[in-house]
């Protein structure tokens, strides 16, 4: 019996896709939010472009629309490799593409029209979020039935990081939504005041753990190997690091609530638990750069390992600054300024974003049927658009944080205070126009990858491109499922 | 390889021990710190003085909601000097049993609004919400003019407070009889006004009028 089985790059591709037009329509609603607190003036009047209106779906298009898309089709493309398989449920897998972007496509266009629930990062209204549930389930469901379905005994890493982003991921979600609807447009939430406060940030502090760190990470645990084509540094240590930050990062989202009406005991808990935090998110990062470790020659010639290591080198500034400002003294400061703004875009722009982007520069050929991604230059180009303009805007956010936190607590000699709001808000304001503008050159660098991909899917557009068989490993007597025979 | 690795090993190697064993690590740290939070919610009592939202100030609330106010204003003055100093008291959980989601913020482009009732005259509030450059040059917040210009829709009100009541707020069928009436011939900016205007007013425990901070009074 011959080989036949392929591996399925056709979701991947699609995702890979998605992915792309969504990071450019996620980044332009935040740049134009951007350019709103600069120049209030461009919030025209018009309700569904005011900035309040639109700063959801900046985050939810970067985050779930961009991110999302990026996250599940490296999933798909890595699960299969890994496990020497072809993906599980073809019907199931094509129906979690077309959902996850009907939801996203929902999400983007009712929340400027004011159908929100208003919990940060939670925003859709009932609808979609119930939509969204459904097509997480459907999500695990391929992605642990091709597991079920594996030729490799063993689990790679990079899965473990996938399959606890899915667990955790469709926990919070589920727990943090849940709400009585009123009319097809509003519902309220069963939590209230405080215990809304701890559920909310529960969720919003592991939707950073879960999507943005374990999913990213499950990302660089294949790519980056790949790319610096050498095995991992430490597989032991990056197995330490699962099991700790899975388990740690949970306790820890009560820091966003530090000196409220929470109590004391549960803050310090999270302030806790954020140090220690510190160790697994380093060791990832460590374990990364460290496999980069006699191949370092390879930045010289490959823009996506220099997008991977610069990824880590911001995951691991981004986590340690994440756990200064979880210490009550830093976060008296530091909390509701623009530094809040500053790390985000640290972790996100700089950690996520590029490991996205270099592993999407590493997985495209391959998905694509070609040897290299169609412009290297192009990839060059893009690289420093996004550092530069990631430093730009980070440097300007914490700039104006720093300045607004000195000026709110800022007293004179007879105990008064110094500054107005206002005065705050004017100090900064230069600063908001420079983060505009750092803005611009990362979601110009959006294009460049765009017309890079476009260019590299050509013969996948002209469909010429022939799917690419599973290699078939020797048959291992006790393993389950029975491997097919190899080909030949 | 060591003894104990076999054990591991076992883990490695089945995608369904796995995966539970994720799931019953990713639980623990929130079960730890939600149950007792939620053990305790029905304790944490609203205090004297703090009431549901009226029929016109629960309208506003669910416009402060729908505009996406709470993405530039927090409404929680954290136990800190000079943040008592700036807003007024520090804010306390009984204040906020009401809010649905709860209000905090995180993010602080405008100044907090947990006590913002009663510091500006309705006329000021009003204008300020139609064109906020008309009263602070150099503020960079939006223009809302739109709600002047909506009245409010009274056709859903009596469902939204159902729906509160169900989840545990103590409204009186005398109260949602009667809300349809309360919202007649208002428009949205009638309703977000009055709701600014009752925010540390309406919803302060009457034991924090009297025992105010002495350095209480600075100008937001």
């Amino acid at each position: 019996m011959p080989n036949t089985e392929t591996y399925n790059d056709h979701v991947v591709r699609l995702f890979l896709l998605a992915s792309a037009v969504w990071g450019i329509i996620g980044m332009l609603v935040g740049m134009y939010a951007a350019a709103e607190l600069a120049w209030p003036a461009l919030n025209f009047d018009i309700p569904w472009l005011t900035f309040s209106r639109i700063r959801p779906d900046h985050t939810f298009g970067v985050i779930f629309a961009f991110g999302g898309s990026a996250l599940m089709g490296t999933c798909y493309y890595v699960v299969q490799r890994t496990g020497h398989t072809r993906l599980a449920l073809n019907k199931l897998a094509n129906f979690t593409f077309w959902g996850w972007q009907l939801a996203c496509v929902l999400a983007m266009a009712t929340m400027p029209f004011g159908i929100t629930q208003s919990k940060e990062y939670a925003e859709p209204e009932w609808f979609v979020d119930l939509l969204v549930a459904v097509v997480w389930v459907a999500f695990g469901a391929v992605f642990f039935a091709t597991l079920a379905r594996r030729r490799i005994r063993h689990i790679y890493v990079a899965n473990w990081y996938y399959g606890a982003f899915i667990i955790a991921v469709g926990l919070l979600h589920i727990v943090n939504n849940i709400a009585i609807p009123v009319s097809l447009f509003k519902s309220y939430q069963v939590y209230s005041g405080t215990v809304d406060a701890m559920v909310q940030w529960w969720y919003g502090h592991n939707a950073v753990a879960f999507f943005l760190t374990a999913g990213f990470l499950g990302m660089m645990y294949y790519f980056v190997p790949r790319q610096a084509q050498q095995p991992l540094w430490s597989y032991r240590f990056s197995i330490v690091n699962f099991w700790a930050l899975i388990s740690v990062y949970m306790w820890a989202g009560s820091h966003h609530l530090m000196y409220t009406a929470l109590p004391d005991w549960v803050q310090s808990v999270g302030m806790a638990f954020s140090l220690i935090l510190l160790m697994p998110s380093w060791g990832s990062a460590a374990n990364g750069l460290l496999t980069f470790n006699g191949s370092w020659h390879r930045l010289k010639d490959d823009p996506a390992a220099k997008f991977m290591v610069l990824a880590l080198v911001f995951y691991a500034a981004a986590t340690f600054e994440g756990s200064m400002m979880a210490i009550k003294t830093v976060n008296s400061l530091s909390h509701y300024t623009d530094w809040t703004i500053a790390h985000v875009h640290s972790g996100s722009l700089g950690w996520v974003a590029m490991i996205t982007i270099g592993s999407l520069y590493a997985m495209a050929p391959r998905a694509l049927g070609q040897p290299a991604m169609y412009s290297r230059r192009g990839m060059e180009v893009h690289f420093w658009l996004h550092l530069s303009g990631t430093l730009l805007y980070v440097l300007a956010m914490w700039w104006a944080g720093v300045t607004e936190g000195m000026m709110w607590r800022a007293t004179q000699p007879d105990g008064s205070l110094t500054y107005s709001f206002l005065d705050s808000l004017i100090a900064i304001k230069p600063l908001y126009a420079l983060r505009w503008f750092g803005g611009v050159l990362i979601w110009l660098g959006m294009w460049v990858m765009a017309w890079n991909l476009w260019y590299t899917a050509a013969d996948a557009r002209a469909h010429l491109i022939k799917p690419i068989p599973v290699p078939i490993p020797e048959p291992d007597s006790d393993q389950t499922p029975a491997p097919l025979p190899a080909q030949g | 390889m060591a003894g104990g690795y076999k054990y591991f090993e076992a883990i490695e190697k089945h995608a369904g021990l796995l995966g539970i064993l994720t799931a019953i690590m990713v639980s623990i740290g929130g079960l730890a710190e939600i149950t007792p939070m939620f053990m305790e919610a029905h304790k944490v009592q609203p205090a004297d003085g703090v009431k549901p939202y009226d029929p016109l100030r629960l309208a506003g609330r669910d416009i402060y909601v729908r505009e996406g106010c709470y993405l530039c204003h927090s409404q929680m003055i954290r136990a800190l000097r000079f943040e008592t100093q700036r807003y007024g008291h520090y804010s306390v959980a009984s204040e906020s049993v009401y809010d649905r989601p709860f209000q905090w913020g995180s993010k602080r482009t405008g100044p907090d609004l947990a006590r913002i009732g009663g510091k500006y005259s309705d006329d000021w509030q009003r204008l300020h919400l139609q064109d906020p450059r008309k009263v602070a040059p150099d503020s960079n917040m939006p223009g809302y003019p739109w709600l002047e210009k909506t009245p409010l829709d009274a056709s859903d009100i009596q469902a939204r407070m159902r729906v509160l009541r169900m989840l545990g707020d103590p409204y009186s069928d005398a109260d949602i009889a009667s809300a349809p009436e309360a919202l007649k011939d208002k428009n949205e900016l009638d309703a977000l006004v009055a709701y600014l205007q009752g925010l540390g007013v309406k919803n302060e425990p009457a034991s924090m009028t009297a025992a105010s901070p002495a350095s209480d009074g600075g100008t937001p």
